[in-house]
């Protein structure tokens, strides 16, 4: 079982739930569960999200592995210069 | 295939050199060609007309008169860019901002186009078009915006339930901010502005655009990327990906400026229109009044410690303006107001906000300046209150691994703490200063990240290799992956060409932003190499008659492995290259990534500046760099990249600056009146190189490009601060301001 944790931005699609309980192995799984659980969290991650496991932010590679007891963070996707 | 990306750690004999640029000779010769340098037959000049209103309503456009103008081939208005976005609010703001449609939405904005034989018909065909304004009030002010009675820039954006120009709110932080301050002994709070400042790149933006009646185009064009241009434009126009060629020109600056589309489909309209290839170049009033400045802020900060120096909370409110369409910049402030420090207590809650000016969009570390300016600017303040030296009040309270960053996630190794030990060490904070000479310094973060990368690497039949990339080369990134090549393949630097590739002929490449181009393309290379190694081990086995687990490579041959081979001499890649032809003919390697894992970035910067009582005029005196590059591939590029964000940094600092009459109208839209710094404003710069591996790079890189933008407004408002004694609150810190804020000292303000 992980604990997501949600940056403020985006916990107006989870009924402003700031930590999840979820069962996932990689980030697609994780995105997908959390999307049936909270529909609203589809246009968010078609807008663009990041996941950070234990520290690295993935914006892209969903077949990241999610080791049991990372430390996960759901993040808007950041943009550079 | 996936590849192992961790960091191993391994010696370098070629990466880490200093070789020649490939691209050197042909850009002090004249001989690169930029976005304006390429010729087509028959091709047009294309002319954009643009609202000189701030908020005005569209009533009408005629373009009958221009279209009937002798050598106008095509006119071109919000029509002619039907809506194509099936409800993607993104690509509408887009669109909408490619050209008006109803309502003009800022000083500058796209209202109609032409193509015409020449520019002087061109010119002369705007004149003739007739358009019917209903000026509409207009805010500019990002703290006027905000208010409840200010004229809304988008109707559709509701913030409470109600029409607002606030388009997003973020909140960032952890732990109880109320609580922390409460155990402060000392607490500060200050309000700060920053200005909106443009990235100032010396090339205008400029394309060439060519559709045919079969549907098929062509785009040559200056950007920072080509691959996301096409998408974005074929998406646009209703055209299929794959016939629209888009090849990026060598590439006058960018910083973030060339990673939107802002006329580029316009031209291809024009050109569809026409049935002509249309260039279209922007002048510099079009490219500062139309193209995309980085925000103007309001900021208030908030930080208590103890008199040991702990701190023991912060709080950050971040108003960042975004221009007429919502960005993410106020989240980005906020994500990176506190992330040098270890703070039990933090908060940051950031909102984006509408005003009647061009789209914002990135400028090199995007909003990152303006909360360090105001962050950092405060723990100057702070530092002095409780009686500590700035740089030991820095480390002590210092982001180190392991630390939970502001924004969320857990650091691994990173190196806000070493920068903080080179600055204390380093000789510049020894030198004595004069008469109202002070100097100051500050700290700045920025993400980095990688992305999408495809790579080719083809090995002729002489041993030469072309090395084919998809990352725009913005700042040198060629002769590094030159560097990379040469060393995992063993052969000199100079047998390598680098290349970016067309759309046409490579897969998706992600745009060069957020100092990706060395990480990921680096890492597409390296993988690459090794891919066409395999393959060569191959060919030599093959040539021997053994197996090919009997085969190693090392520096730059293919080796027999074991006594049973020991009578075979090694083989080189240019004899296994001259062999290919009967060997299974072409050799070449090939990756694909996404290239995540980028490892963040910290500098510290060190400033010693003279100000001019009489005149408010500050001279910089000296400066230092001192920034983590992971490993840095060619330095020159590195340190090119640490004295380039500084220099910029100044120029913001001390005058550059969008000034807005009270009708909401760009006032200095010249490099005249914009006044960006010339070798003469500036010292020499100096930089230091640290590099602490980042674990998920082969070679430990991590993008360099950005960061050093994000100390210099408060490393030179500090530094200002301990001339003449007073406190900058205000970017720029242009002479005007310095000088009232001399005088209210003086008179006891």
């Amino acid at each position: 079982m992980l604990e997501v944790s949600l940056s403020g931005s985006l916990r107006d699609a989870t009924d402003g739930a700031a930590s999840i309980e979820i069962e996932a192995r990689t980030i697609r799984e994780l995105l997908r569960k959390l999307v049936e659980r909270y529909p609203r969290l589809q246009s968010r991650i078609d807008e663009g999200v990041a996941v950070s496991v234990n520290g690295e932010i993935y914006r892209d590679n969903r077949d990241v592995p999610i080791p049991e007891g990372a430390e996960v963070f759901l993040l808007p996707r950041i943009q550079g210069g | 295939m996936a590849h192992d990306t961790s960091f191993t750690n391994q010696e370098f004999k070629v990466v880490g050199s200093r070789p020649p640029r490939p691209d050197g000779l042909d850009k002090v010769t004249g001989r690169a060609l930029f976005g304006a340098d390429t010729f087509a037959p028959g091709q047009l000049v294309g002319r954009i007309l643009r609202s000189p209103h701030a908020h005005a309503k569209i009533r009408k456009i005629d373009t009958s008169r221009a279209e009937k103008l002798k050598g106008v081939k095509a006119v071109i208005t919000s029509r002619d860019l039907p809506d194509l976005t099936n409800g993607n609010r993104g690509n509408f703001d887009i669109l909408e901002n490619c050209m008006a449609r109803d309502r003009a939405l800022y000083d500058g904005h796209a209202v109609a186009a032409v193509a015409a034989i020449d520019e002087q018909t061109a010119r002369k065909a705007l004149k003739l078009i007739k358009i019917d304004y209903k000026i509409l009030p207009h805010v500019t002010d990002v703290d006027k915006a905000m208010a409840a009675d200010a004229p809304i820039v988008q109707p559709h954006i509701r913030h409470d339930d109600k029409p607002s120009n606030i388009a997003n709110v973020s909140e960032f932080g952890h732990g109880d901010v109320d609580a922390g301050f409460d155990q402060a002994d000392v607490v500060i709070e200050k309000s700060y502005l920053t200005e909106q400042a443009h990235q100032g790149y010396i090339e205008p933006h400029a394309c060439l655009a060519s559709v045919g009646p079969d549907g098929q185009g062509e785009l040559w064009v200056t950007t920072q990327g080509h691959f996301t241009f096409r998408n974005v434009c074929a998406s646009l126009l209703g055209m299929d990906i794959a016939k629209l060629k888009v090849t990026s020109s060598e590439i006058g600056g960018g910083f973030g400026g060339k990673t939107h589309v802002w006329m580029e489909p316009v031209a291809l309209a024009l050109s569809r229109k026409a049935n002509r290839p249309v260039k279209l170049v922007m002048t510099r009033d079009e490219v500062f009044k139309a193209s995309g400045p980085t925000c103007s802020t309001s900021i208030d900060v908030k930080i208590g410690a103890k008199k040991d120096g702990t701190v023991t909370a912060a709080s950050a409110t971040l108003r960042y303006q975004d221009g007429a369409y919502p960005g993410p910049w106020g989240m980005l402030g906020a994500m990176t107001s506190w992330a040098c420090y270890d703070f039990e207590n933090v908060k940051s809650v950031a909102y984006d906000v509408l005003v009647n000016r061009p789209k914002v969009t990135a400028y090199r570390a995007p909003s990152a300046p303006m909360a360090a300016f105001a962050v950092e600017s405060t723990m100057d303040l702070l530092a002095k209150e409780i009686g500590m030296d700035p740089v030991e009040f820095r480390i002590k309270n210092a982001a180190k691994e392991g630390t939970r960053a502001s924004y969320g996630p857990t650091y691994g190794p990173i190196g806000i703490g070493p920068t903080l030990e080179a600055v204390k060490k380093h000789p510049h904070m020894k030198a004595k200063l004069g008469k109202n000479q002070g100097r100051g310094m500050a700290c700045g973060f920025w993400f980095n990240f990688g992305g999408q990368t495809c790579t080719d690497l083809n090995i002729g039949v002489d041993g030469t290799v072309n090395l084919t990339i998809g990352t725009v080369d913005v700042g040198g990134s060629r002769a590094s992956m030159s560097l990379i090549a040469a060393e995992e393949l063993g052969i000199p630097y100079e047998r390598i060409k680098c290349n970016v590739a067309d759309t046409a002929s490579l897969g998706h490449n992600d745009t060069t932003v957020g100092s990706r181009g060395t990480f990921s393309s680096g890492m597409a290379t390296i993988f690459a190499a090794r891919d066409a190694i395999d393959e060569m081990k191959e060919r030599a086995a093959k040539a021997w008659e053994i197996e090919v687990e009997d085969v190693e490579w090392r520096d730059g041959c293919a080796h027999a492995k074991g006594v049973a081979h020991s009578n075979l001499a090694p083989m080189s890649l240019k004899e296994i290259a001259a062999a290919s032809p009967t060997t299974g003919g072409p050799i070449a390697g090939h990756n694909e990534v996404v290239a995540d894992g980028a490892g963040v970035s910290f500098a510290s910067h060190i400033c010693d500046v003279e100000v001019d009582p009489e005149t408010g005029f500050t001279k910089v005196l000296r400066y230092t760099v001192v920034q983590d590059a992971g490993k840095a591939i060619h330095p020159d590029y590195v340190e090119g990249q640490f004295q380039g964000g500084a220099a910029q940094g100044i120029g913001w600092a001390l005058n550059e600056e969008y000034v807005y009459g009270e009708d909401g109208r760009l006032q200095n839209a010249s490099f005249l009146d914009y006044r960006i710094p010339v070798c003469s404003d500036l010292p020499y710069i100096d930089t230091v190189i640290l590099e602490i591996p980042n674990p998920n790079h082969p070679y430990g890189i991590r993008g360099v490009g950005e960061t050093s933008i994000v100390p210099p407004l408060a490393a030179i408002g500090n530094a200002v601060s301990n001339a003449v004694g007073v406190r900058l609150n205000h970017v720029p810190m242009s002479p005007p301001r310095i000088l009232k804020a001399i005088k209210e000292k003086q008179a006891g303000l």
